[in-house]
């Protein structure tokens, strides 16, 4: 119910998506790049959504979007809300936040680093963070395989057995029977 | 080869005034490649290097993945690997037993490589957890190698995910008798096979910014 | 010689316009220092790029990634029950939370509903999970201090506490017990009567603990008054946990959200009102206490029997609807969460893990380390109680 009143409120100066209800206290809420920052100050501020919980990146890879998250959190009411920014997934940029939360910036190196995602003047953002000599696209975007990247780079030890569980369970119940014979 | 600035030859000016110059990768590194250690000229001296050796492990402590996370248990009452002569030492100038706990990401790698050269001879290593063996619960990770015996020699490996304390101690046993019988011969066969190592290295660790033996 | 340093410290060195500061190596007046992932006094395989001057830090970088192992694009290749063994690695010292979180958002979203013995018996399991942490967190804080001998007992009482987690679950450090749609098993026979003996000796660990090392003239010589988070730094700097207890904020999950039972037990949250090394030691430590207490409580208020494991899909076809939730919990360093994303297919679209230590060890931590002496660094890491494994994943 709170969510409720507290997104009227804040679709009264801004213009949002919809509402996501997910629990009584967690609502997700879509909103355009560009009113990002004065919803985050006009939260942080006014609304006293003062925590950021976590900063993070979706690859909604068929729609050619990357989804940024922004959680918000206030301890005295018990909720949190998150923010959904939807960017193209070319040529993506976006604002940095890290002059309202400085901690903002760590997760803006991360995902600069894992999806690409430009901050420009976020500090330290060309450095390395946490992988070193990378040489391919960012690894955490969907189209990036990881496993066929480990099976070039690294010398694997012979051996090693995977089994596709539904298969294997198949002959594991029903011995004798083929498994490509349902 | 990418180089780093403090690795690049520059003027340096002393406390005193003087101006010198200083190139880092001939002044502060040797560059002579390992050499093969022979053993002694009689047996039965080398057999008692041998048993000597194998009385005082001392392990690096540099916990490298989860399994590190043992290594305190082993040090304290309950399981005190320090009753068969294992210690742990802060650098790997005092050690002699390289403890890879796990998985290696390449970055640390690159750290572990380093440590494990500035060791002196002889010297173990001992590869713990399914991780070292065959790339464990990450085989399919893009961060992890996969076979750590391509990259350093490995003298003794400990399955489990993670190995118990128990199997630690069962562990170093299994090496003090690998050690005794003149078998533990990791850091020769790393001197051998240098160019081997050092390629397989190269392959992994995309920005190579050390020199090739640092010691 | 002496004449190299003004006398005015706080000017030293000058910051640039842009607010980085002027440090020039080649002037000779500064020292770059390295301190990890190789490093007895650093707090788990990472580093700081330690600038000093004299022995006084100017400037500190925090390295990680040394244990990147890339979990949340591996959890995006496996189904949701493959996950499940394998998000207990992320954080090594304390997987439970792992295991939690995960299971908690898997079951929101496939709107599973949790029997009431398994809450229970993942309230105990956490808090345990909690007194193993604490008791890691005490023997480091001591021995970056050069006090080897408490690590030496909370070690012990750590094994006790790991021999009833053997004994419930069947392994020391990775339990993968809590599983989606409940926990693997009830509690073995007796299990309450051995573990109020492992409790008495925890207790009989603490009062040893406080007395040498709470009470001794050294420790409180280097801590008190060291490493102080300001208040005003929580909200900014993402500070939760007992970091942010010690400051005078009751920030604690538990009680702000309560998940699982904690809105039947009864407990406080400890506070302190120091918030430098010392207090922040010292919530910890009564914080220990609180759990011993939590753990009696839900002992003698669980149900004796009951389903531990709700019915849950077959695993092999289990897709869960497009949604995305996020949920918490408080871990012994702060605040733990799993924001999971799915997208109707039977993997996930996206786990992002949201670990204390990401906020406390990068940026509070290269705030806090300017103006400390070297040899203070240790301990002023160790007192935001940190494990990189969470911070890089
Ligand atoms: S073998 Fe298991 S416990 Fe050891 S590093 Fe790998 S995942 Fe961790």
């Amino acid at each position: 119910m709170a969510m409720k009143e507290l997104y009227a409120r804040l679709k009264a100066l801004y213009p949002l998506g919809e509402l996501t209800d997910q629990r009584r206290d967690l609502a997700f809420v879509t909103l355009p790049a560009a009113h990002l920052r004065d919803t985050i100050l006009h939260l942080r501020d006014k609304e006293g959504f003062t925590h950021l919980v976590l900063l993070t990146a979706v690859d909604w890879l068929e729609e050619g979007q990357f989804q940024l998250t922004y959680l918000l959190n206030n301890r005295q009411r018990a909720c949190d809300l998150g923010l959904r920014v939807m960017i193209s997934r070319d040529a993506a940029t976006m604002e940095g936040i890290h002059d309202i939360w400085p901690t903002a910036a760590t997760y803006q190196r991360e995902l600069r680093e894992m999806f690409g995602i430009d901050f420009p003047g976020s500090p330290r953002i060309e450095e390395e963070f946490i992988l070193e000599g990378w040489n391919d696209i960012p690894p955490y975007r969907r189209d990036f395989d990881t496993l066929k990247y480990a099976q070039e780079a690294y010398a694997e030890r012979p051996g090693r057995v995977t089994h596709d569980p539904e298969t294997h369970m198949r002959l594991q119940m029903y011995p004798g029977q083929h498994p490509a014979g349902k | 080869m990418m180089t780093k600035p403090e690795l690049m030859k520059r003027m340096v000016k002393g406390p005193d005034g003087l101006e010198f110059e200083v190139d880092p990768l001939r002044d502060y590194y040797c560059e002579a490649p390992p050499t093969v250690m022979p053993g002694a000229y009689i047996q039965i001296v080398e057999d008692f290097f041998n048993w000597a050796r194998s009385q005082s492990l001392w392990i690096l402590g540099f916990g490298t993945g989860c399994g590190a996370i043992e290594m305190r248990p082993l040090m304290t009452p309950r399981f005190d690997a320090y009753r068969f002569g294992v210690a742990w030492r802060p650098t790997p100038r005092q050690a002699n037993l390289f403890i890879i706990s796990g998985y290696l990401s390449t970055k640390t790698l690159k750290r572990a490589i380093r440590a494990y050269e500035q060791m002196q001879n002889p010297k173990y290593v001992i590869g713990l957890g399914s991780c070292t063996i065959n790339g464990g619960m990450y085989w399919d990770s893009y961060n992890t190698i996969k076979k750590l015996d391509e990259y350093l020699p490995v003298d003794l490996y400990i399955a489990g995910c993670m190995p118990r304390p128990e199997a630690l101690l069962a562990g170093f046993e299994e090496m003090k008798k690998i050690i005794r019988a003149g078998k533990a011969e990791g850091a020769n066969q790393y001197a051998e096979n240098f160019a081997w190592y050092k390629a397989n290295q190269k392959r992994v660790i995309h920005d190579w910014d050390m020199p090739d033996y640092n010691w | 010689m002496f004449d190299m340093f003004p006398p005015d410290r706080s000017q030293y060195p000058a910051a640039k316009p842009d607010g980085t500061l002027d440090i020039d190596l080649t002037s000779g007046k500064y020292l770059k220092l390295w301190q990890g992932p190789n490093h007895p006094g650093i707090t788990g395989n990472m580093s700081v790029e330690l600038t000093v001057c004299g022995d006084e830090v100017v400037e500190g970088k925090t390295h990680v990634g040394y244990l990147h192992r890339g979990f949340e694009k591996l959890m995006e290749r496996r189904t949701f029950i493959q996950v499940f063994p394998i998000v207990c690695r992320v954080c090594v010292p304390e997987p439970d939370f792992n295991e939690y979180c995960y299971a908690a958002c898997v079951e929101e979203l496939a709107g599973i509903e949790v029997p009431e013995m398994a809450k229970w018996i993942r309230t105990l399991i956490l808090e345990m999970g909690r007194i193993n942490s604490y008791m890691m967190y005490l023997g480091g804080q001591a021995g970056a201090l050069g006090q080897g001998v408490i690590g030496q007992w909370t070690t012990y009482v750590r094994d006790l506490m790991l021999d009833r987690f053997e004994e419930l679950t069947g392994a020391r450090i990775y339990h993968m017990f809590i599983l989606p749609g409940g926990v693997r098993d009830t509690l073995p026979d007796g299990f309450a009567g051995r573990m109020e003996e492992t409790l008495r000796e925890v207790e009989k660990t603490l009062k040893d603990v406080y007395d040498v090392m709470f009470c001794n003239a050294v420790f409180k010589k280097r801590t008190v008054g060291m490493g102080v988070i300001d208040p005003s730094w929580l909200e900014p700097y993402g500070v939760t946990g007992p970091n942010a207890r010690a400051a005078g904020v009751a920030k604690d999950v538990r009680k702000d959200a309560p998940y699982l039972v904690y809105d039947r037990l009864d407990f406080e949250p400890v506070t302190g009102t120091n918030s430098d090394i010392y207090t922040r030691a010292d919530v910890r430590r009564r914080d220990v206490w609180v759990s011993v207490d939590l753990i009696r409580q839900i002992l003698a208020k669980m149900p004796k029997t009951g389903p531990v494991m709700a019915p849950i899909p077959n695993v092999l076809h289990w897709k869960i609807p497009r949604g995305e939730t996020y949920v918490r919990g408080e871990c012994s360093r702060g605040e733990y969460g799993y924001y999971l994303v799915t997208d109707g297919s039977g993997t996930p679209r996206r786990i992002n893990v949201r670990g204390p230590s990401y906020t406390h060890a990068m940026a509070l931590l290269e705030r806090m380390i300017v103006g400390c002496n070297i040899s203070d660094v240790a301990a002023l890491m160790v007192s935001l109680h940190t494990y990189p494994p969470e911070i890089e994943r």
